[in-house]
């Protein structure tokens, strides 16, 4: 469980942090989204107690972070930055952090043959591919077995076997009672693994919602219609609220009914139809849509941005 | 690694205890011998220390002959016996800021508070464990210095020195007390600067650059202040003899233990203060 309240940080004259207030629950995979530079590697710093907020409060499991006598036995940690001292081989890294905690070395193996680093373990860890990092990272979260993870995109640098194997890997710890809270920049990749979001933008709170809630708002309610009558269907159709056009012959985009709707009048009228299929907007658009307000460095050229600013 | 299964078992682990001064201690001991860069500073420090005595003993005893007196008058068997101290410290120093720096550059400085939230446990760590291992080593090492340079100039008897003789033993020893602290001191001043050559640098500047620049002052200002000057103090604790402008070694440690211990104090604060 972590709870933060009214959390700040600023950076001389940047608000990274600007008063973000959320809860994240055990039992379930809880996605942290936002376009980079939101906040989100700030936001874990502060939960880990490695930056002081500026203003408002953060506690895991019911207490500051510093103030847990085991930390590691509460929160496993993945950060984005790499934390390792690259002369020093994996094996000794590990446990290095192990034993500050009284975790046996067999316990560094164990999760060594985890995260199937077994090959590498005793070069240095200076040497290691991004996924190899990656992986290592993943084997400090869990040595103390912690009540809760907080793994700053564990997916960068992964092959797509590695993603998979991550995702089983989130869902298993969720399943087992743990908080898992998970920061992404890819939409696609949450909507995969999490089940519940808080998405972020310049530090400030855009959704706290479940990712069906976040589907169904996000959903434009669009139906392609594929039709050799489809002047007549469209003339059938309108209505107030309902919006259609046409980008080639014999093709319709109806919004304001729904397929059921459609279909029902095309069968009333004799109307031949070859398609019918409700559009759901990506996560990635609603994500795009949500945040595009906030994102930080944005292409200049952008169209709709730029119509934004001369709006 | 078969991924195509759903199920990723993570083994429960029973056993996390909590952390305590003395697991962190034993963190810090596995941290400093893991790292090729320490073994080799230490190595480093242990041969040449031993190694440029011998130098100049053997060079001392080859030209003995054809030294003239007041020459023959300005050897002393103890300066040639230390003479690998003041190489070999600047090894030591860099090891002390790199122990806390090379955390620093490589980012395991944020492992490393993760595991030990409160911090300060890390930093008495760091030290205690860098000043058990060098003074271990170091020890030794002087010891040996000493007896090797005099197995090669004892042939000489002016410059055959007794270790039993008054004051012999503690300066020897002394050597490597010297030793400890300097880089203990330089470790602060790594955790202070958090970087490598930042810190190196601060060392040189107080201790080789600052000693020149007092010549310009005026040869009274000179005594008051030079005995005092880091440099100076420190060097205190392995000398011999001293003189009406310079501390006894008794003295000389008591100030560069303050030095240290106030480096060491603002080290701490900042390390508990700052953002990591």
């Amino acid at each position: 469980m972590i709870e933060a309240a009214g959390l700040t940080k600023v950076y001389g004259d940047t608000r990274a942090v600007d008063g973000l207030t959320f809860a994240v629950r055990p039992g379930i995979v809880t996605g942290f989204l936002g376009p980079n530079g939101a906040g989100k590697s700030t936001t874990m710093r502060l939960v880990l107690g490695l930056d002081a907020p500026s203003a408002g409060d953060v506690t895991v499991n019911g207490k500051h972070y510093r103030e847990h006598r085991s930390p590691m036995h509460e929160v496993g940690a993945l950060l984005e930055a790499r934390s390792v001292h690259t002369g020093r081989s994996a094996y000794y890294h590990l446990l290095a952090l192990a034993e500050t905690h009284g975790i046996s070395k067999s316990r560094v193996n164990d999760l060594i043959d985890l995260v199937g680093l077994h090959q590498v373990a005793r070069k240095r860890a200076g040497s290691f591919s991004l996924g190899m990092g990656q992986r290592l990272g993943i084997a400090t979260a869990l040595l103390g077995d912690p009540a809760t993870l907080l793994l700053d995109e564990p997916a960068n640098g992964l092959d797509p076997e590695g993603i998979l194997w991550m995702r089983n890997l989130l869902k298993s710890l969720a399943a087992e009672g743990r908080t898992v809270f998970v920061s992404s920049h890819l939409m696609s990749e949450m909507a995969l693994t999490a089940d519940h979001l808080i998405v972020i933008g310049r530090g400030h709170l855009i959704a706290d919602t479940s990712v069906n809630d976040l589907v169904q708002r996000a959903s434009k309610k669009l139906v392609h219609v594929r039709s050799p009558q489809a002047a007549r269907l469209r003339e059938l159709v309108a209505a107030d609220g309902v919006v259609v056009s046409s980008i080639e012959p014999g093709f319709l985009e109806i919004g304001g009914l729904t397929a059921e709707e459609i279909g029902e009048t095309a069968a009333r009228n004799g109307i031949v139809i070859h398609e019918l299929t409700p559009q759901q907007a990506s996560l990635e658009e609603a994500f795009m849509q949500m945040t595009s307000d906030e994102v930080e460095f944005k292409a200049a050229t952008h169209p709709s941005s730029d119509a934004k600013e001369a709006a | 690694m078969t991924s195509a299964s759903f199920e990723v078992e993570v083994p429960r682990y029973a056993h996390v205890g909590n952390v305590t001064q003395l697991r962190v201690a034993l963190s810090e001991w596995t941290k400093l011998h893991s790292l090729r860069s320490t073994r080799w500073s230490l190595f480093v420090a242990v041969v040449l220390t031993i190694g440029f005595s011998a130098l100049f003993a053997a060079i001392t005893s080859s030209h003995w002959g054809s030294m003239r007196p007041h020459e023959r008058l300005d050897r002393h068997p103890i300066d040639i016996a230390q003479a690998g101290i003041n190489v070999s410290q600047l090894a030591i120093v860099v090891l002390g800021v790199l122990v806390i720096t090379g955390e620093y550059t490589t980012g395991m400085i944020r492992a490393s508070m993760t595991a030990v939230p409160k911090r300060l446990p890390v930093l008495w760590a760091k030290l205690g464990v860098f000043a058990v291992v060098t003074f271990v080593l170091m020890l030794p090492t002087v010891l040996a210095a000493f007896f090797v340079s005099q197995a090669i100039v004892s042939k000489h008897a002016p410059l055959k020195l007794a270790f039993s003789h008054a004051g012999v033993a503690r300066a020897v020893i002394g050597g490597a007390v010297y030793l400890v602290l300097i880089g203990m001191f330089a470790m602060a001043l790594g955790a202070i600067i958090r970087n490598t050559a930042g810190g190196i640098a601060a060392f040189v500047g107080l201790f080789f650059v600052v000693p020149p620049l007092l010549n310009v002052l005026p040869t009274s200002w000179q005594n008051a202040i030079n005995p005092y000057i880091p440099n100076s103090a420190f060097r205190s604790i392995f000398q011999l003899t001293h003189g009406s402008h310079s501390l006894s070694p008794a003295g000389g440690l008591a100030v560069s233990l303050g030095y240290t211990a106030f480096a060491i104090a603002i080290a701490a604060i900042l390390l508990v203060r700052r953002d990591t």
